[in-house]
């Protein structure tokens, strides 16, 4: 009993590190083949208008719908304190900081993630990837280059845009609907708010961003078993660059803090 | 130009291969028999490198594979073509599109260029006016010429072929057998055929390899292959299964 219990914890611990080991030499190979090799722009700009243009919509109503219900809730809150016009501050930070870059990263990875791990999973089980292969094409140059690539420059875009929706949409609650003075509410908004809040988001977006590429292309490229196994790589992708998003988004927050102090100074 | 030695493959618990040899002489064409589950498509994808063996070696026109990196194995790749077994075409693109795919990614990039190479490679495998379609709506026979005219267009001194006639009907399996001699008689390419369909083997052919049990059991010509007694190998050849050769002894 006591020793199936250890064997299959350190199974699952193998299996844990070693699944690790693959997503890392996976953005190893990456990144030694976007400095080394050709890269091919047209299969670039396809992935920059698959995942950058085309998630607009998305994290736009994502990013307003988020700073609508933040300002709302915390004026519910301030209001009763008489600091109503401190809701600009607390939203606009928030979002930078953490909302902003978090939603934007749990949303492409349903929309793009997904999509990624489903697309590059088939091709794997329908010999495509072996067809590169043989054609003397290597996979990760032409499947996960173009998408890290297009990954790395759209999702500081996205998370600035949901920001600026989400700032967008709690100003117009908080002042138009909830009658804050809207002269307060910016000028508290620009005090509290810096430029570091802003690089944070940013660098957040930038991270989460390699999480969703490799989480999810590794998964494409190691599914098995035909459709069940390309339902299944795709669930795992999603749930992993999910977790993998909370996760590292708790180390970032404390390590960035250090950098970028929150706070105004 | 091709030779295997002592090639041995095991997956989980399933020995694959036992020790193969085989040699492919230039401009030969190899068909290699058995019955499902031998072992034969194994043996086709670590002729190409798409697989790696536990043990044994595997020369190509005098450099031996095992051990290349994926990428150093890239320039013995553009020597050899492949039909996979579903032809793996691409479904994002037009049957131009797959048949271009080798020369796009070896730098041609000339429009007109490209166009007079994939009608040519179109007619050679009689698929005429047919550039704009998708994959998804090719028949069986089609997907499987358009996968040759892919794999043939960076002309290639050896072509693999992994179960050419599966699936086709015997008249779209009979078109597929003469282009495949056609090919060989065109271009004098070497060529390696792993199939279960008999008539497919002696039809195209200059030597049979049989493998059983992950053993290369027979290696000889056709004619060889049609005298021998051995109750294998007729048992293969009249698709006699155990039970009711039992039977009939």
């Amino acid at each position: 009993m006591i020793v199936r219990f250890f064997n299959t914890l350190g199974g699952a611990t193998l299996s844990f590190f070693q699944y690790l080991g693959e997503v890392v030499v996976l953005a190893a190979d990456t990144f030694r083949s976007i400095f080394m090799h050709k890269l091919r722009w047209k299969l670039f700009l396809n992935q920059v208008v698959e995942i950058g243009l085309l998630s607009q919509l998305v994290v736009v109503i994502t990013g307003g719908f988020t700073g609508a219900v933040f300002a709302a809730q915390a004026y519910f809150q301030f209001n009763k304190l008489g600091i109503g016009s401190g809701v600009g501050a607390v939203v606009s930070v928030s979002l930078c900081r953490e909302l902003g870059p978090v939603l934007t990263a749990l949303m492409v990875t349903g929309r793009v993630g997904a999509a990624m791990s489903a697309e590059i999973g088939t091709m794997k089980v329908t010999e495509q990837i072996d067809a590169l292969r043989a054609l003397a094409v290597y996979p990760v140059d032409y499947l996960v280059v173009p998408r890290a690539l297009a990954m790395m420059l759209s999702m500081p875009l996205l998370v600035a845009e949901c920001i600026g929706f989400g700032m967008v949409a709690g100003y117009f609650v908080a002042v138009q609907l909830l009658e804050i003075d809207g002269a307060y509410y910016v000028a508290n908004m620009v005090r509290w708010t810096q430029m570091r809040d802003l690089i944070i988001g940013l660098t957040k977006g930038f991270c989460f961003a390699l999480l969703i590429v490799f989480i999810s292309c590794h998964k494409g490229l190691t599914a098995r078993e035909g459709a069940v196994g390309v339902g299944r790589a795709t669930t795992e992708a999603v749930v992993n660059s999910s977790l993998a998003i909370l996760i590292c988004n708790f180390f970032l927050t404390m390590f960035l803090n250090i950098i970028f102090p929150a706070g105004y100074q | 130009m091709v030779a295997v030695r002592g090639l041995e493959k095991r997956i989980g618990r399933q020995e694959i291969l036992r020790s193969v040899d085989l040699d492919v002489a230039v401009g030969e064409t190899l068909a290699i028999i058995g019955r499902s589950g031998a072992g034969k498509s194994v043996l086709l994808k670590h002729l190409i490198g798409l697989m790696r063996p536990d043990t044994g070696e595997i020369w190509i026109e005098g450099q031996n594979i095992i051990g290349m990196s994926e990428r150093a194995l890239a320039t013995i790749r553009q020597k050899i073509g492949i039909l996979f077994q579903g032809a793996a075409l691409f479904d994002s693109m037009t049957v131009e599109e797959n048949i271009a795919f080798p020369l796009r990614e070896a730098g041609e990039r000339n429009p007109k260029a490209l166009r007079d190479k994939v009608s040519e490679m179109l007619e050679v495998v009689e698929l005429e006016g047919q550039e704009k379609k998708m994959p998804v709506s090719l028949s069986g026979g089609m997907k499987k010429r358009v996968g040759l005219a892919r794999s043939i267009i960076r002309r290639p001194s050896c072509i693999l072929y992994d179960e050419p006639t599966s699936g086709l009907d015997p008249v779209v399996s009979d078109s597929i057998n003469r282009l495949i001699c056609r090919l060989q008689q065109r271009f004098g390419v070497t060529s390696i055929v792993v199939t279960h369909d008999m008539k497919s083997a002696f039809h195209v052919a200059d030597h049979i390899a049989y493998l059983h049990e992950g053993r290369i059991y027979f290696h000889g010509t056709p004619v060889d292959l049609q005298q021998s007694s051995d109750p294998l190998l007729q048992d293969f050849l009249l698709g006699r299964s155990e039970e009711q050769g039992k039977v009939e002894s």
